[in-house]
């Protein structure tokens, strides 16, 4: 199988006081698999993930190589890289319920974005998105894109994330923490959704989450990290029944035994099942 | 948006009532009697009692305080405010072209103040930390500490006298319009701009910004987004300017012999010329209203959050 990502002696540090938060690291997706890197919180791992899309804040620098599809994307024009994200790169953010602007209605990104890469027609975008939000289980798609998002719920706005995305069709997807702002019913939800957004696309995703239950479903290789470094690396079934390093031992006897309350209130159809 | 906008004026109908009854009562509570200002006005040496009562008689200052106070009402809203105690003239022929006068120069000076603002404001913050932000921070803090009839000195000595290029005072062209512009603008436009800047910059931290990027889309349409966002704040202010520019004018009007509600007000203050004061106050009182009506509306229109809350 094939590499669709490779990301070699990543390093990100923050110019303004010279810290270092990713000292070194490399890791690869395979084309059509799920990796899920996971750790705590400022263990860096969203920071790695906005450094693939190279969409760090201003102060924060990177080094290495990052290579997509065989294209350096550390080489590319600040105008190459806006053409590869959301077209080639497609993020599905943690907080749904403030990814939109506020002030117009949930349509306008999706219209903005599928203008920018694709110059569809207002109709073609219309249906096309229409058909998208109804398989991921949103009820009067036309409605919701004509709506504030301050008027829909997480969980809907993180499905209309989704749809754009089936719409984009990207070569990879990196989701971070796309469950963790969610109630534990609308996390089901959006994990189905993930799940058959991979059945149905089979692209590759990058999963961030400190969720172990959900990464077991979703993920076929695990990358755990601690302070800026990847300490363990391996396919999902690996980790979970022979974690080598102390710290993913760690991590997953504290975070598997809180996600027994996720099993009692789906009644057993837990994620954590897997 | 049509329910919402009917919904606000009605509110303000209130508002104008209690303003117009605070105006009122306010005047009479004055020690000073208006027959004597009248009298005194007039030039007569001796005032009987038997002159003040007859004078009060006139003014309809014998009627009790709410039958006056809802004749004033009544009056005012057909545009008529009575009669100046001091020229015996019809205050709103005095006030009417006064108020004209100040209200052009104040929506130049808001449209100024407007455009600068938002253009500097969106300057510095795409440019934050670097030296356009800082030296366009560092010249508006020296200009906006001078005095504005400090400014104004310098101004008129540079333009007027020594280029000869504009006029000194008065209101005959355009031309007399552009210093006493450029004073109020960079007065008020000093403090706005930064407000914008701040707005943005929290703006460009929000997650709507990273998901924008992370889509693709252009830089320029995410300003737009900011802008959009950032200028909620700045709306009210910018509505509200207009009102606060209308009351205080006192200073340029008086360096640039601006026939306007500044030099009315003050000389009518100082001849105790009630009727005058009292409609100067109250037109100033419903531009507020007004105005705040006008910012809570375009608001709403730009943040729909808003339109659900009324």
């Amino acid at each position: 199988m094939t590499n669709i990502l490779e990301v070699k002696n990543l390093k990100i540090w923050d110019s303004r006081n010279e810290r270092v938060i990713v000292p070194n690291s490399s890791f690869h997706v395979k084309q059509g698999s799920c990796l899920a890197i996971v750790g705590e919180s400022g263990s860096g791992k969203s920071v790695t993930c906005k450094a693939i899309m190279r969409l760090n804040k201003a102060g924060i620098r990177q080094s290495g190589d990052i290579l997509l599809r065989g294209i350096n994307l550390m080489e590319l024009s600040e105008q190459e890289m806006r053409k590869k994200r959301g077209k080639q790169l497609c993020m599905i953010l943690q907080s749904s319920m403030r990814a939109f602007d506020p002030s117009c209605v949930v349509g306008v990104h999706l219209q903005e974005t599928l203008v920018e890469h694709f110059g569809w027609s207002r109709e073609e975008i219309t249906t096309k998105m229409k058909n998208a939000m109804e398989s991921v289980r949103l009820k009067n798609p036309i409605e919701v894109m004509n709506t504030y998002p301050h008027q829909l719920s997480g969980g809907m706005l993180q499905r209309v994330m989704i749809a754009l995305t089936i719409v984009l069709e990207p070569d990879i997807i990196i989701a971070d923490e796309p469950t963790t702002a969610l109630d534990t019913v609308s996390q089901f939800e959006v994990v189905e959704q993930f799940r058959q957004l991979r059945e149905r696309m089979g692209c590759s995703m990058i999963f961030i989450s400190h969720d172990l239950g959900i990464v077991k479903l979703m993920a076929d290789d695990v990358l755990v990290m601690k302070e800026g470094e990847i300490v363990e690396n391996g396919t999902t079934q690996a980790i979970f029944s022979e974690p080598q390093h102390t710290y993913t031992r760690y991590l997953l006897s504290t975070k598997l035994a809180l996600n027994q309350h996720f099993k009692r209130i789906m009644g057993g159809v837990s994620v954590a099942e897997g | 948006m049509g329910s919402y906008i009917t919904k606000r004026l009605l509110i303000s109908i209130p508002l104008v009532l209690v303003i117009s009854f605070v105006t009122f009562g306010f005047i009479h509570l004055s020690p000073l009697d208006p027959a004597e200002v009248v009298l005194h006005s007039q030039g007569i040496p001796t005032i009987t009692d038997e002159l003040l009562a007859q004078t009060r008689a006139k003014l309809g200052m014998d009627q009790p305080f709410l039958t006056r106070y809802l004749n004033w009402v009544v009056s005012c809203l057909q545009l008529d405010f009575g009669d100046s105690y001091v020229t015996g003239k019809p205050v709103w022929s005095m006030l009417g072209p006064a108020f004209l006068h100040t209200l052009k120069l104040t929506l130049v000076s808001t449209f100024a103040i407007v455009v600068l603002s938002i253009v500097l404001g969106v300057a510095c913050a795409l440019n934050a930390g670097k030296w356009v932000d800082k030296s366009v921070r560092g010249i508006s803090f020296c200009l906006t500490s001078m005095p504005s009839y400090w400014l104004a000195a310098l101004l008129i000595w540079y333009f007027s006298v020594k280029l000869d290029l504009l006029p000194t005072s008065g209101m005959e062209s355009y031309k007399s319009y552009i210093l006493p512009v450029i004073v109020i603008t960079i007065s008020y436009a000093g403090i706005y701009f930064r407000m914008i800047r701040s707005s943005m910059l929290s703006n460009m931290n929000e997650d709507y910004v990273l998901y924008a990027r992370a889509s693709g889309l252009t830089e320029k349409k995410i300003t737009m987004h900011i802008l959009r966002n950032s200028l909620q704040v700045s709306i009210s202010v910018f509505c509200m300017a207009v009102p606060i520019i209308l009351g205080s004018t006192v200073v340029v009007e008086n360096i640039f012999a601006w026939p306007g509600l500044g030099t009315l007000s003050v000389k009518s203050i100082l001849s105790r010329d009630f009727p005058i004061i009292q409609a100067y106050v109250l037109v100033l009182a419903v531009s507020f209203i007004l105005f705040n009506t006008v910012s809570d509306i375009i608001n709403a229109a730009l943040n729909p959050k808003l339109r659900d809350g009324l």
